[in-house]
């Protein structure tokens, strides 16, 4: 009887510690949520910027959402904070299961797409005016001539380089392909990497094959190619495939691109055991204003534009590149004002503050004049005042699926397992069958 | 205890936690990605039933087949390299000095994180810096491999640093199981004269091989579902040359947003290990395990 009796109370005992345990998560952050809001409207947000390392984006916005708050007594906004790529696989599983935040963040064109169809984001038309963006880049965020988020950031892509490298060997920032080319050449018959890739990515190398392409066949080949207006098998595009080519030949590219991502082959770069490295403007704090970079490195950098191809259709002021991340309000969402009002107050804080404070060149138009810039910054806006055009990434604006056709193949091209021919063809292909 | 035992509804309240997790942790998943294989679904907007089309596709895609051939090299891989792992267990089991330490040395990668061990062999293997090639080019290698960007090699180079994560696993179960052979047997046998080698092999050997099905069957079961270095180190490339199913399932899903192809692969997956697991079963089926 006894030992029944001890069973017994073992089995509640087990019994109560799973359902407790179970209540007592749920209790506390239901909790949670009570005591903080109050009789505030809650307003959650969803970013990607971490203190630990993206602390200048981090503290920007934390200090907008104070700001806000001070100006709004009853609203509350709170936020949830993920790294990069946790924060894109988590965005899709929340949809999925129809829990947005009431604001989040999104990427562009192919990204969003999936989430306006599926009738996620809501509408901003009444909040986003074209006139405060740089023009283009609430187009990337369109659907159907409606903005579904609002941009933040804007990148443009030049090529970045070790001055003290080039010095070396007598070398000249170059202004038209052959030049590049001779630099490429110089540099690899002295031992030195001349141009660093992190081509895992696939990405990284699909920028270096935009340029050749835009700068062989101007703007509209791709661009054509990719709405369906043209075709892959432009002769423009295989010509820019056969260039990749040949630079793959000339050793033009850090050994083991393909296998290094775009962080490691980064590294080549700021050891400098690297001379050029391509990659947006999100790296100017790099080499201006990031402390843990050492001054003297940051003295060595310089840029130049991707230079003009004899014969080709591009000028040197057309420019791959595009808008970064953008803000979305969620169509779900149960205070969408409040969260709209938000959107648009941060995005114009952000603009103020993100070129001074971050090192981010916002998507809004911005009065640069009276605030005091690292030269490099100035350089950059004055030739993002200047571009005459500004491709979107191609993997951004394909759908998901001819996106990973794409970057395949581009890594394939840059692998040498596949012909220009071939590489032309497979994309068209894919893009053909998406229609 | 008795009496509790005889209970049923104690028998029942006792197994009904477990049984509760396993049913909704995997048991209903299971079903659940079945059925959504028969979705055309992104993952986000509507689920559209599409009948058996993914599972259609699945069989005629190449990329599957390729990837399921990846991990098929990698059982086969790591099931022998678990004779590599019995020796180390019979030497360290056979009262060497310092096999304490040793065998805490052998455990270590396990006691590591995958995403840890992967960006170790990554540096490892970076093509100009890394160790791996230092090491050649003082040997005078002059072309030196570029390791996980070569499609030939990436795979296999991938194999090294998972057949080394494993080590520690696979040789503490080998030793447990060794030290459980009793000591009189082995001095019996002493005393009429067997060397060591004799021993390990006409002895310990037979008496642990309930042991050798178990670690097959983990070790196949576990490659053909590897998922964490893949992913960390190559994410499949170059160009799916290191695709392995699980890495393709997810890339399918979470990269290209096709969850119901997705799913679908899941579950070919899961029908290939199941079957992989039947086949093991009935292979090393022995008559009875040894008792001692």
């Amino acid at each position: 009887m006894k030992k029944k009796a001890f069973s017994s109370v073992m089995t509640l005992a087990l019994a109560g510690g799973l359902i407790l345990g179970g209540c007592s998560s749920s209790t506390g952050s239901s909790g949670d949520e009570k005591s903080s809001s109050g009789d505030k409207t809650v307003v959650k947000m969803m970013h990607l910027w971490p203190e630990g390392s993206s602390n200048a984006q981090y503290t920007i916005v934390d200090d907008i959402i104070n700001a806000y708050e001070k100006e709004h007594p009853d609203v509350d906004i709170q936020t949830e904070i993920l790294g990069n790529e946790q924060y894109k696989e988590k965005v899709k599983v929340l949809s999925a299961s129809n829990e947005l935040p009431d604001v989040g963040i999104t990427w562009a064109a192919g990204y969003m797409k999936p989430f306006v169809d599926g009738k996620m984001f809501a509408p901003l038309d009444d909040i986003a005016k074209e006139d405060n963006f740089v023009a283009g880049t609430l187009d990337a965020f369109s659907v159907d001539e409606k903005p579904y988020a609002v941009p933040l950031e804007l990148n443009i892509t030049p090529v970045y380089y070790n001055k003290e490298i080039f010095k070396k060997y007598n070398l000249e920032a170059p202004k038209t392909y052959d030049e590049f080319l001779n630099v490429v050449e110089t540099l690899a018959d002295n031992k030195v990497t001349p141009i660093t890739l992190g081509n895992k990515d696939r990405w990284t190398g699909s920028m270096w094959y935009m340029y050749l392409a835009d700068r062989i066949g101007g703007p509209e080949a791709l661009n054509n190619a990719i709405n369906r207006s043209g075709s892959f098998e432009d002769p423009a595009l295989v010509q820019a495939a056969e260039e990749i080519e040949k630079l793959v030949k000339m050793n033009a590219f850090v050994k083991g691109y393909n296998g290094l991502s775009n962080d490691e082959a980064k590294g080549y770069f700021m050891n400098e055991q690297a001379a050029m490295y391509m990659m947006a403007t999100w790296e100017l704090p790099n080499y201006t204003t990031t402390p843990d970079v050492s001054q003297e490195f940051k003295d060595k950098v310089g840029y130049f534009k991707f230079p003009t191809y004899e014969g080709g259709k591009g000028d040197i002021d057309s420019y791959v590149g595009g808008p970064g991340v953008g803000l979305f309000v969620s169509e779900q969402s149960k205070v969408k004002d409040e969260a709209k009002e938000f959107v648009s107050y941060l995005v114009e804080e952000w603009g103020k503050r993100s070129v001074v404070d971050a090192g981010v060149i916002p998507a809004t138009v911005v009065d640069t004049s009276d605030v005091e810039l690292h030269p490099m910054y100035i350089d950059i806006l004055n030739d993002l005042g200047n571009a005459t055009n500004l491709t979107l990434y191609a993997d951004v604006q394909m759908s998901a699926s001819v996106a990973d056709v794409h970057l395949n193949q581009i890594q394939a091209l840059f692998g040498g397992q596949t012909t220009p021919e071939k590489f032309a063809k497979t994309q068209e292909e894919a893009l053909a069958a998406e229609k | 205890m008795k009496n509790v035992m005889s209970n049923k509804y104690v028998i029942a309240l006792y197994t009904l936690p477990a049984l509760l997790l396993i049913l909704t942790l995997i048991y209903i998943p299971i079903v659940l990605s079945g059925y959504y294989g028969f979705m055309d679904w992104d993952g986000i907007g509507e689920m559209t039933f599409i009948g058996l089309d993914n599972y259609i596709t699945l069989v005629q895609d190449k990329m599957f087949w390729t990837s399921t051939y990846h991990s098929f090299l990698l059982a086969i891989f790591s099931t022998a390299s678990l004779v590599l792992y019995l020796a180390i267990s019979l030497v360290l089991a056979s009262k060497i000095k310092g096999s304490d330490l040793l065998r805490k040395i052998y455990l270590i990668p396990m006691l590591l994180s995958s995403v840890a061990i992967a960006q170790l062999w990554m540096k490892i293997f970076d093509p100009t810096n890394g160790m791996a090639n230092t090491l050649l080019e003082m040997f005078g290698v002059e072309n030196t491999p570029i390791w996980l960007a070569d499609p030939e090699i990436a795979l296999y180079a991938i194999f090294i640093p998972v057949i080394w994560q494993y080590a520690g696993f696979y040789i503490l179960i080998y030793y447990a199981a060794l030290k459980n052979v009793p000591d009189e047997i082995i001095e019996a046998a002493k005393i009429d004269g067997a060397s060591s080698l004799q021993i390990a092999y006409k002895i310990k050997l037979p008496l642990i091989s309930g042991i050798f099905k178990v670690t097959i069957m983990l070790a196949v079961v576990g490659s053909l579902k590897y998922f964490d270095l893949i992913y960390v180190m190559t994410g499949g490339g170059p160009n799916g040359a290191s695709e392995v199913m699980a890495s393709y399932m997810y890339k399918e899903a979470f990269k290209l947003n096709n969850f119901g192809y997705g799913s679908a692969i899941g579950f070919g997956l899961l029908v290939i290990a199941l079957f992989m697991t039947w086949l093991i079963s009935k292979l090393t089926k022995s008559k009875d395990d040894v008792q001692f």
